[in-house]
């Protein structure tokens, strides 16, 4: 009996152990085999995704001149939860920074997450990197990550190229792209060609082990995605006759803008004063941003873009186009001119000059008078319901040149105002208390008129054209392929015919050869233009000029503003004909007129030269 | 008389087969676990795989001399060989070095001995020795008092080492004791107290109590008819009351934070994934990444890369796990298994009670290990740090069981000269 109980117990003994190792198993079998979340836990703790950066696009300009290039940088990135007994001492001195910055800089990547990698010092400098890449193995939880800067060849174009800095958190927030210190375009064509140049991330699958420390790439790079380099951008800017217009505009405060009509392409596009776009750049870019925010004149202002000037008398040739299309201005329209309108010194005053004159020769000598008559005759037409409508059919006209609106230039802001409302003058006047001699100055491109040097020079692509203008804009051509966007290559008529544009054509060409602009006439280069001096409430007239050239198959429309400068023969004519000398024939031939405007200084008051130098 | 010559025949093949497979098994996990490759020669006696391969020859060595010294040398010599244990178990206390917080080693150069080890094949020895006396009854209070005086020495001693994991390891021999006639109640009143305190660690002292009173109650209505059956279930319902009441005094003023921490991980009342629960959450998570057929011999990314606490050490079976994935795992664990089993049937032919009873206790402190080691690695037994038999890095577990399994195998292939 003793024995049969023993027995029992033996195989009681051996069902324990049994049991116990059948449990084990089956619990072996869940974790390895029915559960995958170990599997995943085990990639996370070992698996570092390394973010590859896509090369931004390059940018050139329309000959094939490099103007913005990648230079490498060094990041420092941190994953605090890596961090392990580190000589912080040691650390602080090797990349230069106190104790104080430190705990901070931590705090910050902490506070971004434990667990995954971000930047603690940006842009370290080479001798930081050479020193810190020795010893970086005693710092657990820290690496480099390279990256790139932009550069820019030519310290030229600052506004219409733009700059990129860190994408800031609400757009992080919005977008499925972006992650904190990322880069992204902040403005000029940075900005908005931002999806082409960006290019795409990629990631590299690295291993690590439990101190953080990179151990080689995981399956020889089976899972790791390529960073695709963002596409290179052909703009349509002319680098040599950028940077000659901004030479010419050099301690001058104003815009140029030229296009060429025939495709709408921007050859230049000058605000000044400007600045070096290096300087916003890495490091020291919030630093000089805030000193360009500061600096006298504003360099950080795109005024070719954003600026309202009064058109002044260039405005007489929208003035000569509409009323013609109104049927109430022909070529032998005459009108008499005695000092001013009404005649006998009224206001707006105007010059002596024969008297009176045809369409052709009230353009050539900018006669005020003649187109005070020509803005009544348009308003006060007869065969409208109401001064309203008349007002409204003009203002229509006005803005069929692109004036009062946005054109739609691929950039990021231009200006969209300009052409005042109905609503505008019955507030200020009271409804059914103003009329056309109320609003008279607006004949002469004064009073609310307010136009900017782009939407100058699209006006005279517009006159060049007989007609139409493409939408300026900047860029040519994406990567390999010619630019192609419906929008750049659709004609935009204005309200006037074809026919109504030779005669005003020829007043234009005659304000070079012997009208206003005179002393601006270039030999061999049939140049149109008109020159404005644009009074306005802030001092001296601005100086103004518009035109285009050649008379027959134009090659460049240009708009000169040069503020506070005086007669817009003074100043803007020689300035545009110089440019249209340089960009048509590659040489300047009156060296004198070139050397006048380089070293004329006409800033508001005598404040230190904006310095462009780093 | 059988002459000894015949030793090498007469010993167990297949005992002395699953050891040689389990040690072989064990150094390739230790060089898996410590792998770099500035250290990859299978003779680098400055890392771990190569000291372990020394300590696997010597163990051999002494496997050998244990094998050919006389079968009865070792009942004769059993009260010796414990006292000298305990001895040491007390001169370590004095003497001995703290490694993290338990003073449990012996120095001399550099070459560390945990006597703790050893004191479990002593007792073993000595437990077999006294039970095989012919007069011995173990029902009886004096033969309990005797068995618990020889168990408890060494586990005060060694709990005073601060090695409350080893000490534990004794609990095994209560499979001993019950196959030599005590009372199955023990066992089972010992689940008992652990399913009791468990569950007062997790639910509410007062709903238990009113459970067991219910319990306890529908077992009264259903014998009510013998009257000594009311007193007893009210002494167990006053017990189980009692200790549901005293459970956290114990788990707040007995134990450590350490051991508070690991029990509430293991219960899963703590997701400390930093603290006491992150050596278990690296562990489970390298045994999942192994998946059913492993990442393959030095593939593993967790125990390469180093993510596995203790990987050589407590951890080795994560190596197993995630480099051999359940193929290995069921492989290791069967052949544990049939060990066991073979060590049971092996003691169950014995003519002598000595060898029986210390087969047994052979058997059931392996098993205790098995248990806890493998089983903590994939959270279902607290982590207590005892080493994988025969797995685990180093000299003095390794040495330890070599002499136990061998002084077993030495006296089956003895049993034939002894007299029924």
């Amino acid at each position: 009996m003793i024995q049969s109980v023993s027995t029992n117990r033996r195989y009681i003994i051996i069902a324990i152990f049994l049991s116990v190792g059948i449990i084990y198993l089956a619990r072996f079998f869940y974790i390895q085999v029915i559960d995958d979340s170990y599997i995943k836990s085990a990639q996370h703790n070992f698996l570092r995704p390394v973010t590859q950066f896509p090369s931004r696009g390059l940018v050139y300009d329309r000959k094939g001149k490099l103007l913005v290039y990648n230079e490498p940088v060094y990041d420092l990135m941190v994953t605090p939860k890596l961090i392990k007994g580190m000589d912080t001492a040691e650390f602080c001195a090797l990349i230069g920074i106190a104790r104080e910055e430190f705990d901070k800089k931590l705090r910050l990547a902490k506070k971004y997450s434990r667990d995954l990698p971000s930047p603690f010092e940006k842009q370290l400098s080479k001798e930081t990197y050479g020193t810190l890449m020795e010893k970086l193995d005693d710092f657990p939880g820290f690496f480099v990550q390279p990256r790139t800067l932009r550069r820019y060849n030519d310290r030229t174009a600052a506004h219409l190229l733009g700059d990129i800095g860190e994408v800031d958190s609400a757009t992080v927030k919005d977008s499925k792209y972006y992650r904190d210190g990322d880069y992204i375009g902040k403005s000029g064509i940075e900005l908005t060609y931002e999806p082409e140049l960006r290019g795409k991330r990629g990631s590299k699958l690295m291993m690590v082990d439990v101190h953080g420390r990179l151990m080689g790439s995981f399956e020889n790079g089976k899972y790791d995605t390529l960073a695709e380099g963002g596409e290179n951008l052909t703009t349509s800017i002319d680098a040599g006759l950028q940077s000659y217009g901004e030479e010419l505009m050099q301690n001058k405060i104003g815009g140029i803008v030229a296009i060429e009509p025939s495709t709408g392409e921007i050859l230049a596009m000058v605000s000044s004063p400007s600045y070096d776009p290096n300087l916003l750049v890495g490091r020291l870019r919030a630093q000089n941003y805030g000193k360009l925010l500061t600096t006298d004149n504003n360099p950080l202002y795109n005024r070719a873009l954003l600026s309202s000037y009064p058109p002044g008398s260039t405005f007489k040739i929208i003035m000569s186009l509409v009323a013609q299309q109104e049927g109430v201005l022909f070529p032998e329209t005459r009108y008499p001119c005695a000092m001013g309108y009404p005649p006998g010194g009224g206001k707006p005053a105007c010059e002596a000059h024969p008297s009176p004159c045809d369409l052709a020769m009230a353009i050539t000598y900018s006669c005020n008078s003649y187109f005070c008559y020509v803005f009544k005759s348009v308003l006060d037409k007869k065969g409208f319901n109401s001064f309203e409508e008349s007002f409204t059919s003009w203002r229509k006209h006005i803005l069929s040149f692109g004036l009062g609106r946005k054109l739609g230039v691929d950039l990021p802001t231009e200006l969209g105002i300009g052409v005042p409302t109905i609503e505008h003058y019955d507030k200020v006047f009271g409804e059914g208390h103003w009329k056309s001699s109320t609003i008279l100055s607006l004949a002469i491109g004064q009073g609310e008129m307010g136009v900017s040097p782009l939407k100058m020079a699209n006006v005279m692509a517009t006159v060049a054209n007989r007609g139409y203008y493409y939408i300026p804009h900047v860029v040519k051509a994406i990567g390999d392929k010619q630019f192609q966007f419906e929008k750049y290559t659709t004609k935009n008529y204005t309200d006037v015919e074809s026919k109504y544009f030779d005669i005003v054509i020829v007043g234009m060409e005659d304000v070079v050869q012997s009208g206003t602009a005179a002393a601006s006439k270039v030999s061999g280069i049939d140049i149109c233009g008109k020159t404005g001096t644009a009074q306005n409430p802030s001092g001296k007239s601005h100086s103004v000029f518009v035109g285009f050239a050649p008379k027959d198959n134009p090659k460049i429309a240009i708009a000169v503003v040069v503020e506070h400068a005086g007669w817009g023969a003074e100043w803007a004519a020689p300035i545009a004909s110089l440019m249209i000398e340089k960009y048509l024939t590659g040489t300047i031939t009156r060296p004198e007129i070139e050397k006048r405007i380089k070293n004329g200084v006409i800033l508001p008051v005598p404040k230190v030269a904006v310095n462009n130098e780093r | 008389m059988r002459d000894n010559k015949g030793i090498l025949q007469n010993i167990d093949w297949i005992t002395t087969s699953l050891y040689f497979l389990l040690i072989t098994m064990g150094w390739i996990c230790i060089y898996a676990a410590d792998y770099n490759e500035e250290h990859s020669k299978v003779f680098d006696f400055t890392q771990n795989h190569g000291k372990q391969l020394m300590w696997i020859g010597g163990s051999l060595i002494i496997a050998l001399i244990f094998l050919i010294l006389d079968g009865k040398f070792y009942s004769a010599f059993a009260y010796i060989v414990y006292g000298i244990t305990i001895v040491l178990l007390i001169a370590v206390l004095l003497v001995g070095r703290k490694v993290k917080g338990s003073v449990s080693w012996f120095e001399i150069g550099s070459f560390k001995l945990q006597p703790a080890e050893f004191a479990k094949f002593a007792t073993t020895l000595v437990l077999a020795k006294y039970l095989s006396n012919m007069n011995i009854k173990l029902n009886d209070t004096k033969t309990k008092l005797v068995v618990f005086t020889i168990l408890f020495v060494p586990i005060i001693l060694i709990i005073l080492q601060n090695a409350t994991g080893s000490a534990l390891v004794y609990l095994s021999f209560v499979f001993v004791l019950y196959r030599e006639g005590l009372s199955g109640n023990y066992l089972l009143l010992g689940f008992i107290a652990i399913v009791i305190f468990i569950l007062a660690l997790l639910v509410d002292k007062l709903t238990l109590i009113i459970i067991f009173a219910s319990i306890i109650f529908i077992v009264f209505l259903l014998a009510r008819k013998n009257k000594r059956n009311i007193l007893s279930l009210l002494g167990i319902f006053a017990i189980c009351s009692g200790m549901v009441l005293s459970v956290d005094y114990v788990f707040n003023h007995v134990l450590h934070e350490y051991q508070r921490g690991r029990i509430n991980v293991l219960l899963g009342k703590e997701q400390n994934i930093k603290g006491s629960g992150w050596n278990v959450h690296q562990s489970m998570i390298a045994i999942g990444d192994g998946g059913f057929f492993g990442k393959g011999f030095l593939k593993g990314s967790q125990t390469t890369f180093d993510f596995v606490p203790k990987q050589s050490t407590d951890f080795i079976f994560c190596t197993v796990g995630e480099e051999f994935g359940f193929v290995g795992v069921f492989v290791v664990i069967s052949l544990f298994l049939f060990l066991l089993v073979r060590i049971i049937q092996l003691a169950e032919r014995q003519r002598s009670s000595f060898s029986r009873i210390y087969g047994y206790g052979v058997a059931s402190i392996l098993f205790f290990h098995v248990m806890i080691n493998i089983g903590m690695t994939i959270g279902l037994a607290p982590v207590i740090g005892i080493p994988l038999p025969f797995f685990t890095y180093g000299g003095s577990s390794l040495l330890a069981f070599t002499m136990m399994l061998f002084v077993f195998i030495r006296l089956d292939a003895h049993r034939l000269q002894i007299l029924g």
